[in-house]
């Protein structure tokens, strides 16, 4: 089998294949040369280890487990999951060299899947950003377009997943950054209700939003990969302890493609009328189409208005630098990472702000200092409080969207992201501008209801993704409603959608 | 400042008015740490019990310490809290190399226990202080200073630290104003602090050992003209970890403050810092900008909820608290309330109890621990409880006297012995032959080489002069070197003298 | 230093205050810079103030959870050589810092 072979199967693809004799090290080896290969373009990975890799896989084959579950199948982490014995630096220079001295609950259950780890993505740094250009080890490039972005914060596992430089890969979102860099480069991503993913091991950003979730091809594969990582852990305060619902099995049934009894709500904030500042036709095009599409398998559809969303952005962008302005304060030279102008005439306090000040890069430090202003006394009810209670207000929106006495919808939907793909270095001067991206993914963040980004077509030759929403816990919806898209329209094209992927970034052109 | 520029107390208390206020840290006793599994024993190798939780690693996440919890509520129901039916942990922001995170894991405007009181006696009179709060919060970690003289903070040259204090599970108990006490400021301030010691004690949620940090107070004080209707500005006192040194603490603020204020200066709202070997204060450094702590609910916890069936079970656990325990024994072993405050004040009570229990009577027991075993103590510069001797020694003792097989200066002897670890009294009387003389040739012939070696005393006795006879009593114990019954002996005397 | 920027601008000065409250050594250019961005942001953020919010609680935290709690169990902790693995600077089994010019301990 040749090396495309293999880097372009799907997960039970690759779970065949080792059933009918490949090995975890052949097929790890296939990734590991694909990535030696290209990944000087594309920029997907932080840290590689081919032979920590390679000794894995054997050890996997000589098991004899390969092929059942995951056992031998390659995986890429975000570098914001703590990984023992290997470099962790949540793409900040302060962390530059940081081996953990433990795992995250995300990678330790991976690691007892008997999953390879091919290494550690790149994002923007400590998950601040959307488009993956605020990385301390550069940029990340789209497979699509290498002149644009791959979205962000986790724009190294969504390009390596495109590009074909993994087959899966975990990801974190907190306003959206699972799902915009999955709806840019074409992937399925999935946030899951909040509480539902072990946070342990995640180097915080914004902790009462934080999630991880599975960037994958397929849908199916997202839910395999969920399902590997989700349930509850104690060593995560706000984990939910219920058991998972089932979510490969209703990526299974949605594929089947139909929709009958289901309601969908389309909401008006979202892109909607009245609501199209800022979207490219081509993605509300693309949107309207998927909707009508979805219709046509047998799901009611009506417009929803939820009024608090449009307030989701100022909200999120107060609580999320709060937060994340408390939790980086660890960072300050003492225990781990970068110290910078200890030569014995500086005092601790000095030390501590050199350090900072070199160690982070312009948008944390603007998000600290902003943060900072938000929890300060005297401007905590204006901002941070005020922020927290519009939270409130979204979580209505939502509870009356589903609530089988209001408006009684069983999921919500939007467009992903407003637009595609942006070209790099378009927005890294604008903020406001670069905040926009998250517009639509904010509203679930806020609520901690789970989300799913499904490719919905090619605007101008790029991905357009399609988000359905749907209440706390009720993950399963997400997954069965995204696979009947998903389906319907592979079987429209004859192809899956990532077989269109025009130039993927031809081996060994580095 | 020197101690020749401080107002005499007295003098302070003839223009002012002090208000005190406490803030109190206890750690609790917990066997692991607030928020992971770390151990809290103390004195082990620096950095020993450190995980990725308590050493603020990227990623880690806390979990609260149920009993820690449970802990904290005891506490409040000990002193009468309105227990919160729901309340947050709240993240307090600042930089310092001792607190890992960059952020301190307290309560702030939602701790578990409120409105409570403590009552304690100052010279027969009762004080009822205020509880404002108790609420549940993690330590941190030490930092030692090296490079300047004696390990303090200013000259250093640089810091070390150490994180196994760090996430110690931490109760704060702050006291509302204390107004009134007067004179009485600062033993209300000890007796307050003592009293609470007692009930932590009594609750069995930490060890409280004031030596190693286990309880720390902070005290405030202020001090305004008599008759103003406005508070003064108030100091805290931080470091004061010694019963004696809250008294003293408080004492010389109001001295201090009074010898500013009568140099028509002002007071600055400062934290001062004690110094143990000189019993005076001095300023903190001061900060350039007001402290902003910038506190929001920490969501990394959820909050705590106590539902009714939850506190009642515990309050179910309370004890026998300190003062309900004082007036009972008070009652059985017939003393006054004055006399309880002896045995309190000299640390007695518990140890009382225990050699009653252990067969003495309660009168005996408190003589002995309150009279030749606290010389012994104080001589020793320790606590009574530091004493090489137990309870059940101290009844054997007794019991030793109370059979007539010692008297009370051979009962001293015999003390010598089992403080030095020479075993049991019995034992120790045993092996130095310390037992009272019968009567034996021997003390027949002590008795009466003293008649023959004292005329003039005998013939006194024999005229009528009966409490000559003294004399001649201790003239046999000096030769019989304390053995002889002094009872015994002044009935030979007599039998000798009178007779006829 | 008082600390009272107008709502939603951040002067120079305000900056530089919360620069210094955050640790953070920012140089000149980056203050002006931060300033306007900030004051950009701000603008688009401090529409949170018109949101219909009377009576309104906040959230704090997405799902409604209360008592979670861990067993009062001691649990191993990290070998010292790796907990000091990491640190910048170690002496006699702790972890070293310049001189403190703080409040004392
Ligand atoms: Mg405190
Ligand atoms: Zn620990």
């Amino acid at each position: 089998m040749t090396t495309s072979d293999v880097t372009g199967m799907t997960v039970p693809e690759l779970q065949a294949a080792l059933q009918d004799g490949a090995t975890a090290a052949g097929i790890a080896e296939a990734y590991l040369d694909r990535i030696a290969a290209t990944d000087g373009t594309l920029g997907s990975y932080l840290h590689v280890d081919r032979e920590a890799a390679l000794e894995r896989a054997a050890a996997v084959d000589a098991s004899g487990n390969a092929g059942t579950g995951l056992a031998g199948i390659p995986v890429a982490l975000k570098d914001v999951v703590v990984t023992a014995g290997v470099p962790t630096t949540s793409g900040s220079r302060i962390l530059e060299g940081w081996k953990p001295p433990y795992d995250a609950t995300v990678a330790a259950r991976l690691k007892a899947a008997d999953t390879v780890l091919l290494g550690k993505t790149n994002m923007d740094e400590f998950a601040m950003g959307s488009s993956t250009e605020n990385s301390a080890y550069g940029v990340t490039r789209n497979p699509w377009d290498p002149e644009r972005i791959p979205g962000g914060s986790s724009g190294g596992s969504s390009a390596a997943v495109a590009g074909g430089l993994a087959p899966w890969a975990i990801g974190t979102d907190t306003g959206g950054s699972i799902r915009q860099p999955a709806a840019l480069t074409g992937l399925v991503g999935h946030k899951p209700t909040y509480g539902s993913v072990s946070r342990y091991g995640l180097i915080a950003f914004s902790s009462s939003l934080d999630q991880a979730g599975p960037m994958a091809r397929t849908v199916l594969d997202a839910a395999l990969l969920h399902e590997a990582i989700g349930g509850h852990d104690p060593l995560d305060s706000t984990s939910i302890d219920a058991p998972l619902p089932v979510l490969a099995e209703c990526a299974r049934r949605g594929a089947d493609g139909d929709l009958s009894g289901l309601t969908i709500g389309v909401v008006r904030e979202l892109g909607g009328e009245g609501h199209t500042d800022g979207y490219e036709q081509g993605v509300l095009d693309r949107f309207t189409e998927a909707v009508a599409l979805l219709e046509s398998l047998g799901a009611q559809v009506r417009e929803v208005s939820c009024p608090a969303f449009d307030l989701a952005l100022p909200a999120y962008y107060l609580i999320a630098p709060s937060e994340a302005s408390s939790n980086l304060s660890r960072f300050d030279g003492v225990r781990y990472g970068l110290r910078v102008g200890d030569d014995g005439a500086r005092d601790l306090d000095e030390v501590m702000a050199l350090t900072r000040e070199q160690g982070f890069g312009a948008e944390v430090k603007r998000r600290i200092i902003l943060g900072t202003y938000a929890l300060s006394s005297g401007y905590y009810e204006a901002y941070y409080g005020q922020a927290q209670k519009v939270r409130t207000l979204i979580s209505r929106d939502f509870n009356a969207a589903f609530d089988a006495e209001g408006t009684g919808v069983d999921v919500l939907v939007s467009p992903t992201t407003p637009t595609v793909a942006f070209p790099l270095g378009s927005r890294v001067d604008d903020p406001v501008a670069m905040y926009a991206a998250d517009l639509c993914t904010l509203p679930a963040s806020l609520a901690g209801v789970p989300a799913i980004s499904v490719p919905c077509g090619l605007s101008d030759g790029l991905p357009v993704g399609f988000q359905i929403m749907a209440p706390a816990l009720a993950d399963d919806r997400c997954y069965r409603v995204a696979a009947a898209l998903e389906a319907a329209q592979d079987a429209a094209r004859g192809s899956r959608f990532l077989d269109q992927l025009p130039s993927r970034v031809a081996e060994g052109a580095a | 400042m020197s101690t020749d520029t401080l107002v005499d107390f007295d003098e302070v208390l003839t223009r002012y008015e002090p208000v005190i206020g406490l803030e109190t840290h206890v750690e609790l006793g917990t066997a692991s740490k607030m928020f992971c599994g770390c151990s809290t024993t103390f004195g082990a190798e620096p950095n020993t019990q450190t995980c990725p939780t308590c050493l603020g690693l990227p990623g880690s996440l806390p979990v609260a310490n149920e009993m820690a919890i449970e802990s904290t509520i005891r506490i409040g129901l000990a002193l009468g809290c309105r227990i919160a039916t729901w309340c947050r942990f709240a993240r307090k922001n600042y930089f310092y190399p001792d607190i890992p995170k960059g952020f301190q894991t307290t309560q702030y405007d939602e701790p578990l226990c409120t409105a409570g009181h403590l009552d304690v006696e100052v010279d027969g009179e009762t004080y009822r202080v205020e509880i404002e709060r108790v609420h549940l919060e993690e330590d941190t970690g030490k930092n030692l200073h090296v490079g300047g003289a004696t390990g303090r903070i200013h000259g250093a040259d640089h810091s070390l630290i150490d994180y196994n204090r760090a996430g110690i599970p931490l109760v704060e108990i702050v006291t509302r104003p204390i107004l009134g006490a007067g004179a009485k400021a600062p033993e209300v301030a000890k007796a307050y602090v003592t009293e609470l010691r007692e009930i932590l004690l009594a609750l069995g949620v930490s060890e409280v050992r004031m030596e190693q940090g286990n309880l720390r107070s902070d005290v405030n004080t202020s001090i305004a003209p008599i008759g103003s209707l406005e508070w003064g500005t108030r100091t805290e006192t931080k470091n004061v970890n010694s019963l004696r040194s809250v008294e003293r603490a408080v004492r010389f603020e109001m001295r201090r403050q009074a010898a500013v204020l009568d140099g028509g200066g002002t007071i600055t709202q400062e934290t001062r810092h004690f110094h143990e070997d000189s019993g005076t204060t001095s300023p903190g450094r001061s900060k350039e900008e007001a402290t902003d702590y910038r506190y929001f609910p920490e969501p990394d916890l959820v909050p705590v909820a106590p539902d009714e069936e939850w506190v009642e079970k515990l309050r179910a656990t309370l004890p026998e608290l300190p003062a309900a325990r004082r007036a009972r024994l008070s009652d059985e072993w017939g003393i006054t309330p004055t006399e309880m405050a002896w045995l309190v004040n000299a640390g007695a009570v518990e140890l009382v109890s225990e050699t009653v229990a252990a067969g003495a009577s309660p009168a005996d027991a408190r003589k002995w621990w309150l009279g030749e075993l606290a010389r012994r103590a104080n001589d020793a510069g320790t606590d009574l409880a530091e004493l090489a001797i137990t309870p059940a020694q101290v009844a054997q003792l007794i019991g030793l006297i109370s059979a007539g097989t010692i008297n009370d200066q051979l009962a001293r002897q015999a003390l010598d012995g089992v403080l030095a670890g020479e075993g049991d009294p019995a034992a120790v009387v045993q092996a130095r032959g310390l037992a009272v003389m019968g009567e034996s040739d021997e003390l027949v012939a002590a008795v009466d080489a003293a008649i023959e070696g004292n005329p003039d005393v005998a013939e006194k006795v024999r005229g009528g002069k009966v409490q000559a006879i003294g004399a001649l009593v201790g003239a046999v114990m000096k030769t019989t070197r304390g053995k002889a019954d002094a009872a015994t002996v002044k009935r030979m005397l007599e039998e000798r003298l009178t007779a006829g | 230093m008082e600390f009272h920027p107008s709502m939603s601008t951040l002067s120079r000065k305000d900056v530089a205050h919360l620069a210094r409250l955050s640790r953070l050594a920012v140089t000149d250019e980056e203050l002006d810079l931060y300033a306007g961005q900030l004051s950009a942001v701000l603008d688009a953020v401090a529409q949170v103030q018109k949101a219909p919010v009377e009576d309104v609680p906040p959230t704090t935290h997405a799902v409604p959870m209360t008592n979670v709690f861990r067993e009062d169990a001691v649990r191993p902790s990290l070998p010292p050589e790796v907990v000091l693995a990491g640190a910048p600077a170690a002496e006699d089994g702790r972890f070293r810092v310049p001189r403190i010019l703080g409040e004392e301990a």
